[in-house]
This record gives C-alpha cells, structure tokens and sequence, in this order.
C-alpha cells in the first residue's frame, strides 16, 4: 500500500494524517507508517524471522535502513544518530538473540540519557513464553535498562504505543523506548489513525522551574565570592549553550564539564577550565573543591566526575538544575533544587541576576592554578608517539570544528581533557556505561545524520575489536568516516590501574598479536594508514580528510600512557594526582591532598 | 498505578536495582478502573524515603505516590495463623482469640486457624502469644493504610515543591 501523506515532523503532515480516513493494513505497515509520521529517515537493524513481515514491507516507505553487521552495532548507531540529531535514533531486531544483543546499545543510552527506540519483534502471541524458537522475554530483560517499554497483543494498539515510545524516549529526560512486536500483531490487520496527542496520565515532565527557587539561587549567585558552574549533557539536550555561556559571562563564572557536558561550553573561552573529575584538570577539581556556591547545570553528580560524596565541595552551596527531580539528593546534598528545561530555567534564571560581587580574586587563584597545573604532558622518548599528539593532529587540522566519537579507556579520556570543542554537540561518548565498542558504531550514526560534516571515530585497538565487524557498514553505505584508531596493543586504562594500584600486576591486557590492521582495512576497502612517529601524524590526517570517503589511520602508540590528572576512587576531588612526578611522590609522602596555594587574603563578600 | 502485570514487575524490579529496604508489600484494586493502589512499608533506617518515592515517579504508569510516614494514618493488616490446638488447649487458645478480637475461622481434631486483622503490632503480639501453643502455618498479606480525616492521600510535600 502507498504512503498517502508526506513525510513531516511538524503540523502540517500531522494535520494531514489526521484528514485522513483511518486505513486498514497490517501492523508491519503501521509500524512504518508510524516511523514516517515521527519523521524517521534512517533505521539500523539487521532482519530475522519473526522480524520479516516488516521488512518485508519496509521498502514501501521512505525510509533509509542501514544494514549492520551486529545488532549492538544497530542500538550504537542509533544512539549515535540520537545524540546528534538531537532527536530519536531507530534500530531494529528480530526476536531472542538479536533482540538481546541491542542490550547494551540500550543500556548505554539509557545510562547517557540518548533517545533512542528500538523495535523488536517476538513470536506469535499464541506462543508467547513456551520457550519457542528464538523467543525471549526482552521486554523483561530490558525493563531496569530503558526508560520504558511495551509489549504489544494487539495490530489496534500499535498506532497509540508508537506514538507514545517516540514521545516517552524524546521528551523530558532522554532515554531509550523498546517496543516489542510478536509477529501474528505484523502480520494482522487493522485500522491505521495515528493519534494526534499521547495520553499518559503519569508521565508529565516538568520543564518551567519554580520562580522561588530560580530567585533564591540568582540571590545566591550574585553574592558568592567563589563560584562555579559545573554544566553536563542537560545543557546539550536542552540546547542551552547560549544561555550558558550568557549566565557564565554575564556574572563572570568559571565553567567546568562533566564528560557528558563537554561541547556545551567553548573548550577555548577563557571562563573554561576544563573537565572536572577523575581525570579532569587540576584547576577545574581544585575550583569545585574550594568553591563557596556550586551550580550543576544538567548534571547528575556522578562519582567520576564528583569524587567522594562525602568530602564533595565542602565550603560551598549547591544549587541543583535538571530536568530530572530524583536525581536532586540523590547522590550530593542540594541547597536549592531546580526541576526543570536548561534552557527555560536559565531564561528564566538571567533577567533574575544583578551585578555580581567582585570575583578577581578567585580568578587570580584560578589563574594560579592553571599555571602550575597545567594538563601534563605524557612522557616519551623522541620518536614515540602519544595519545596526546594524535589528539593534536586533529585537532590542527580541523581547528577545534569537527564532530569525534571516543570509544572507552584511556584516549577516551586524553580526548575529553585535551581537544578544544569549540561547536555544541560534537562530542559524543559512553560515560555513564562506559561501553567499549561504542566509537565507531555511533560514529556510523553521527555520520549519517551529519552527512556533510567532518566526524571522527577515535577507537583504542581494544574497543575498536569488539565491533569491526561494523567497517562493512562504513564500506557498502560509502560512509565518509574518519577513523583514528589509537594503537597501544594493550587494554591501556586496565593496563593504567595495574600500574598504579596492583602493583604493576599486569594480567589479561596484553593484545598483542591484535591483527594487522592495515589488512583490516584492505579487506574492507577502506583507505588506510599507519603512523608510527609523530611527524607523521599530522599529514596522515591531512591526507585522511582529504581522501573522499571513509579513511583509517593507525596510530602506533606506546604501550606504558598514564592518563594524568587523576581522582582516584574513593577520595575527593582535593587530592587529584597532577601528575606522573606527584604520583610518583604520593607514594612516598603521606596523604596531604594536593599542594594547593594558599588561600588568598582577601576575598570580598 | 495502572493496572497492568509489567507495572507491577517495573516497581519490584526497581526496588532490586536500587537496593531499597522493603519490609511490607501490598497491592489491590481501588474504585477506579484500572488502578491498582499499592501500599509499602520502607526500612527508613536504611533506604532514603524520597529518593523511593522520585524512583517510583519515574515508572510510566505510576500515578501518584504518597508519603505517609508523617501523616495520622489507619493501619490494618490481615493474618491466617494455623495454630496445633488438643482438646485441652481449645478453650485457652479461644480465650486469647476473643480478648485480641480475632476469629477462628476453621477448626479440625488437632487443629485451628485463626483470623485477624489489626496493626501490624497487634499481629505480632497475637502470634507471639499463639507461639506457646505451636503454630503450624501462617500467612500474612502486607500492610494497607489510609490518611484519616476527609482528605485522599495526597502527593508527598517534597515532590510537590520540586515540581511546582
């Protein structure tokens, strides 16, 4: 049957939709028509047998489906798509096996707040929990890792629950939707009316904050002496970057980021001072550490990016903005707690503020900090390559303006601390699951719904084996990827823990006799390079992105990279490693915390 | 909540992940259709109320959750105890049940079943009294409890003033 009504998100196709006489087909094709209605353009997944009623089908409609090689590919991807649109990512699984492996796709978006949904079928009602072929009950499995899901019984529920898994995942905090279709519900017929509006009587997002305590926290804002914004993913997802940036400068605020929030806040302003936590900068730990008024932006005050809980900015006031109420005291006591939008909070929040107090004090302290602190440099020999010099590479010749997609470990964090995101949205990672395999799968998704720009998978070897499989995909859609893959044979942030608090018991991280990537690549048809000595790493990626079409290069990395600053788990953000020398003299020395300079004399208010 | 068995199963499986203390759990249906009312009792010494009652606000079909810890409250708790009764302990064991206003509901040669319904303290006392005797079997169905006075219970204050 023949689509009747163009391809919209807004009004008018609904409007249209809603014109239209209620059609009578089959739920495979109400599953699609349903796709097309939310505005779907791209779908990854990989058919099976319960699933094939809608593949089947699938070809009627304007939709793009991407074929992956692996479903946790397929949930990746859409995670990937998710984020950079800004909008839900769409993948698709037949029942049992290929429903569970999207599981930890699901579970990393859900973790990061991504919206993605993901649709899977499963046998026939009638079978339903006999243990038959490929059944499982990923509705079950699925439920503490997605924000929600649904298990439709009947073809007239689809066009509703559709409705309703787009706005769930979309809406208030992110997350990821499963909707599980058995296969008799494909292939039955009914009517077709997409609803026009969702009715879910408990879910009601609050997106205006309350103007008491936007009020309390402006007060409060005017009048500290030492404060900080610490911004995350809220910001990204409320695409409040501007209002950020408005509120930072307008009260002269230093900015700090969570992994998530990174690309939220220039990486190159002065007010920056770089990701904070267990690998963030001196400066950006030491400031949330002596800070009289903490304000979390569209956080969720993680232990990796917190510390100990207990000795969390112990001289300072907490002001709490997010979308999420069960996040506020969850982990960190809150002194005024925000639900609601970023974006609408902070214009609300900024004709609030007056003059601010004299901050030139803290500044002078910050400024201190930065300069005895600065991000250290990984030792090497001449002639090794580091992480931190391929990070330059790219960033020399894209100038700070491309998209990346990390992978996990320790380039992973290299990347974070180092690559000035100067344009919102552009970096993408797993933080909250910290799933390996993630680069270049979302790094797939980010490409396609960033046809014309520049985006960068930079993979450890160790990640980047789990899902190779996927560089079929980059091959057969000409995905124009640029792929930076950070060679050190090792699984270098477990290598990095064995050193430091095993004793340099090196166990099972030695991946050596990893395969020849270049052959990889060969095999695939990509373009590819490989770098041994950092004076070649600049023009390789020149030579990459100059290449049209996907392109990897290999970064022969030394094995022994520690990442520095570092927080190491269980002890407060006051007592970050700066450095190799400082770890070095930890071990010695007794726990005195980090050699902060002295309090200043005089600090106004 | 909605009245649905994955609801259900969303709410006890968020109460595994998270850790949550439960000591009494009971669910029934209430006067509107397809809403369920289920009733916890949390171990507040070990799990932080709020954060209890956040969680369950984030389950899609959950629609209200009342914290009433504070408030004036009625208790009642149902129980079945089968206690071993000879001919010669019968007429003690019945003189308890009638000064704890319970029930026996059943009785066989060498046994009874007795039925009460009180504050969860009052169950407890009676089945450390019936212990004495040898109970054989007891089931108990989770704690129910409603706010006195003419108001429904209402959203707890906390949520309320974050959600304004």
């Amino acid at each position: 049957m023949a689509r009747a009504f163009f391809i919209g998100r807004d009004g008018a196709a609904r409007a249209q939709l809603r014109e239209e006489k209620a059609m009578r087909m089959n739920g495979s094709r109400m599953v699609c028509e349903a796709l097309v209605a939310e505005g779907v353009k791209d779908i990854f997944g990989l058919p099976g047998g319960a699933i094939m009623p809608l593949y089947d089908v699938l070809p009627e409609f304007d939709l793009r489906h991407i074929l992956v090689r692996h479903e946790q590919g397929a949930a990746h991807m859409a995670d990937g798509y998710g984020r950079a649109t800004n909008n839900v990512g769409v993948c698709m699984a037949t029942s049992g096996p290929g429903a569970i492996n999207l599981v930890v796709g699901l579970a990393t978006a859900q973790m990061d707040s991504a919206p993605v949904v993901a649709i899977t079928a499963n046998v026939a009602t009638s079978v339903i929990g006999s243990d038959a072929f490929q059944e499982a009950d990923i509705t079950g499995i699925t439920i503490p890792v997605t924000k929600h899901n649904f298990l439709v019984r009947h073809v007239r529920d689809l066009p509703r629950v559709m409705k309703e898994a787009f706005h769930i995942a979309r809406t208030g905090r992110p997350g990821a939707v499963l909707v599980d279709v058995p296969k008799d519900v494909l292939v039955g017929e009914g009517d077709f009316h997409y609803p026009d509006h969702v009715e879910l009587p408990g879910y009601n997002p609050t997106s205006r904050g309350n103007m008491v305590q936007i009020r309390k926290a402006a007060r409060l804002l005017e009048q500290a002496s030492r404060p900080v914004i610490i911004a995350g993913h809220g910001v990204l997802i409320a695409q409040a970057w501007d209002e950020l940036r408005a509120l930072a400068e307008r009260q002269h605020v230093p900015v700090v980021n969570t992994l998530l929030g990174i690309s939220g806040f220039p990486g190159d302003h002065p007010l920056f001072l770089g990701m904070l936590g267990m690998h963030g900068t001196a400066a950006a730990c030491y400031a949330v550490d002596q800070a009289d008024l903490v304000i979390g932006i569209g956080i969720r005050f993680d232990d990796r990016a917190m510390g100990k809980f207990s000795a969390f900015a112990p001289k300072a006031k907490i002001v709490h903005i997010d979308i999420d109420p069960a996040e506020i005291g969850k982990n960190v006591r809150t002194d005024v707690p925000i639900v609601g939008d970023v974006k609408r909070v902070l214009n609300a929040l900024l004709p609030e503020l007056g003059e601010p107090v004299d901050r030139s004090a803290w500044f002078n302290v910050i400024r201190e900090w930065q300069r005895l602190y600065p991000l250290p440099a990984v030792p090497a020999a001449p002639g090794q390559l580091t992480t931190p010099q391929v990070i330059e590479a790219i960033r020399e010749a894209t100038r700070g303006d491309t998209t990346i997609v990390t992978d996990v470990g320790q380039h992973q964090m290299f990347v974070a601390q180092r690559f000035p995101f100067t344009r919102p949205n552009t970096h993408l990672s797993s933080g909250g699951l910290g799933t390996m395999g993630y680069s270049l799968p979302a790094a797939i998704g980010a490409q396609v719904a960033r046809p014309n720009e520049t985006v960068w998978c930079v993979s450890g070897d160790g990640g980047f084996q789990m899902v190779m499989q996927e560089l079929a995909v980059v091959a057969n859609e000409r995905i124009p990827l640029k792929i930076a893959l950070v060679n050190n044979h090792n699984l270098g942030m477990v290598r990095q823990w064995q050193e430091l608090f095993y004793q340099k018991n090196y166990v099972a991280v030695d991946l050596s006799g990893t395969p020849n990537f270049m052959k990889i690549a060969e095999a695939y048809g990509i373009a590819s390079w490989r770098v041994s000595r950092p004076e070649d790493a600049l023009p390789a990626v020149r030579a990459a992105m100059a290449h049209p079409g996907p392109a990897l290069i290999e970064f022969m990395v030394k094995a022994d990279e520690c990442v520095y600053p570092m927080v190491v788990p269980g002890t407060s953000l006051a007592e970050v490693i700066v450095n190799d020398a400082h770890a070095g003299g930890r071990e010695a020395a007794d726990d005195e915390g980090a050699p902060m300079p002295a309090e200043p004399v005089t600090l106004r208010g | 909540m909605e009245n649905d068995p994955s609801t259900f199963n969303r709410v006890l499986s968020l109460f595994r992940c998270r850790g949550f203390a439960i000591q009494s759990l009971a669910v029934g249906h209430t006067d509107i259709r397809n809403v369920m009312r289920l009733t916890i009792v949390v171990d507040g010494s070990k799990t932080a109320v709020e954060q209890v009652v956040k969680q369950l606000y984030k389950i899609i079909e959950v629609r209200k959750v009342s914290d009433v810890t504070e408030d004036q409250t009625v208790e009642r708790e149902l129980a079945m105890i089968k206690v071993t009764s000879k001919p010669s302990t019968r007429g003690e064991i019945i003189q308890l049940v009638d000064i704890y206003r319970a029930r026996v509901v059943d009785v066989a040669p060498n046994s009874l079943i007795v039925e009460v319904t009180g504050t969860p303290d009052k169950i407890d006392s009676l089945v450390q009294v019936l212990r004495a005797f040898g109970i054989k079997e007891m089931v108990r169905t989770g704690v129910v409890a409603m706010v006195r006075g003419p108001q429904v219970a209402q959203e707890s204050d906390k949520v309320r003033e974050l959600t304004a």
